[in-house]
């Protein structure tokens, strides 16, 4: 590793961060081993699903359609279409990670929500690397478990509901959110994201709220920073004469 | 389609769409520009994701339920600057408890 060594406290603090993340996320492989054997799935095509498709909006999509008599196309549309966001946290992590060769393989596997949510939010390199490869891990492993046991077993271990894990995702998100919101254009960008997500929620299948709330922030930085002068059609800082020309 | 071509395919199509993100050369997204957008958007990600998981329900309508509570808990204590795992563990005991007692 070229990066300079994390302090222990802090190492200790992002693998923290990565469990506390794995768990939460981790547990629902049990919702969603025992939803794919109930849609018809067997036990091979749900592991599958989990060790390959490996992103859960995908999958609880792939197997929602497949339980409601839908079209395998219809499926494998959805599921990509909510696959989108992962190739724009790709294209972020991969300047993070700085990955070549083979080593991006397993890093685009390993590219979802919560492996990209808690790397970038480091403030230094070598700790978006571990919170990435550490997050990442941890929710493969556990929900590639949880995925089988909830095949197999159904719901016989209880909702994650009652331990009140569907709250300790949030809260965690929440955390890692919250050193960011200092700058006030900061928190005009996460209000005006979660309102945007909240209001397209109930008209579009999981994951795609988010997506869209992703290109408002696309939108918001394309927009020229509050103060400074707009760009000519040509992309180049207009000079200071044509200040008082008409846009 | 059968399900194993099913299955097969949305894996395959998803994998592509990770991996797309790795071998766009890098210089593409130079610029000023381009940085001001990799700097929102982890705030709108993670803010998006705080959202969607709190205030929507399985069936994808907007709810207030337990999660609420946990996440009303949750800003409390980072007001107070508690660390990390106690943010997360009073969030969970705070639906589960709520949960207990027959709400949310």
């Amino acid at each position: 590793m070229h990066a300079p060594r994390l302090a222990d406290q802090r190492r200790h603090e992002v693998i923290r961060q990565c469990l506390s993340v794995g768990v939460a996320t981790g547990a629902y492989g049990i919702s969603f081993g025992a939803l794919s054997v109930a849609a018809g799935l067997n036990l091979w095509q749900t592991i599958a699903l989990s060790a390959l498709l490996f992103s859960g909006a995908s999958q609880f999509a792939v197997v929602g359609i497949v339980a409601a008599g839908g079209a395998g196309a219809a499926a494998v549309a959805t599921s990509s279409l909510l696959g989108m966001r992962n190739g724009l946290y790709g294209l972020q992590m991969s300047r993070l990670l700085g990955v070549r060769g083979l080593r991006r393989v397993p890093a685009a596997q390993l590219t979802i929500d919560e492996s990209t949510a808690v790397a970038i939010a480091q403030p230094e390199p070598s700790a978006q690397r571990l919170g990435f490869w550490g997050t990442g891990l941890a929710v493969y492993v556990l929900w590639n478990l949880t995925t089988i046991l909830g095949a197999v077993v159904g719901n016989a271990l209880g909702d994650p509901k009652r331990f009140g894990l569907d709250a300790a995702a949030p809260a965690a998100f929440c955390a890692l959110l919250w050193p960011r919101l200092k700058a006030g254009e900061a928190r005009a960008v996460a209000a005006v994201a979660a309102v945007i997500a909240v209001i397209v929620a109930p008209h579009a299948p999981a994951g795609i709220p988010v997506l869209v709330a992703a290109l408002a922030a696309i939108v918001a930085g394309l927009l020229p920073p509050r103060g400074t002068r707009k760009r000519d059609v040509l992309g180049n800082p207009s000079t200071p004469s044509d200040d008082e020309a008409p846009p | 389609m059968t399900l194993w071509t099913t299955v097969l395919l949305a894996s395959g199509l998803a994998f592509a769409l990770k991996f797309l993100g790795y071998v766009v050369p890098h210089r593409v997204l130079d610029g000023v520009v381009v940085s001001r957008v990799t700097a929102m958007l982890p705030v709108a990600l993670l803010s998006a994701l705080v959202a969607v998981q709190t205030f929507t329900s399985s069936g994808g309508g907007l709810t207030v339920d337990a999660r609420a509570a946990g996440l009303a808990v949750a800003v409390t204590a980072l007001l107070l600057r508690a660390p990390f795992l106690v943010v997360v563990i009073l969030a969970a005991a705070t639906a589960a408890t709520l949960r207990d007692l027959g709400w949310g």
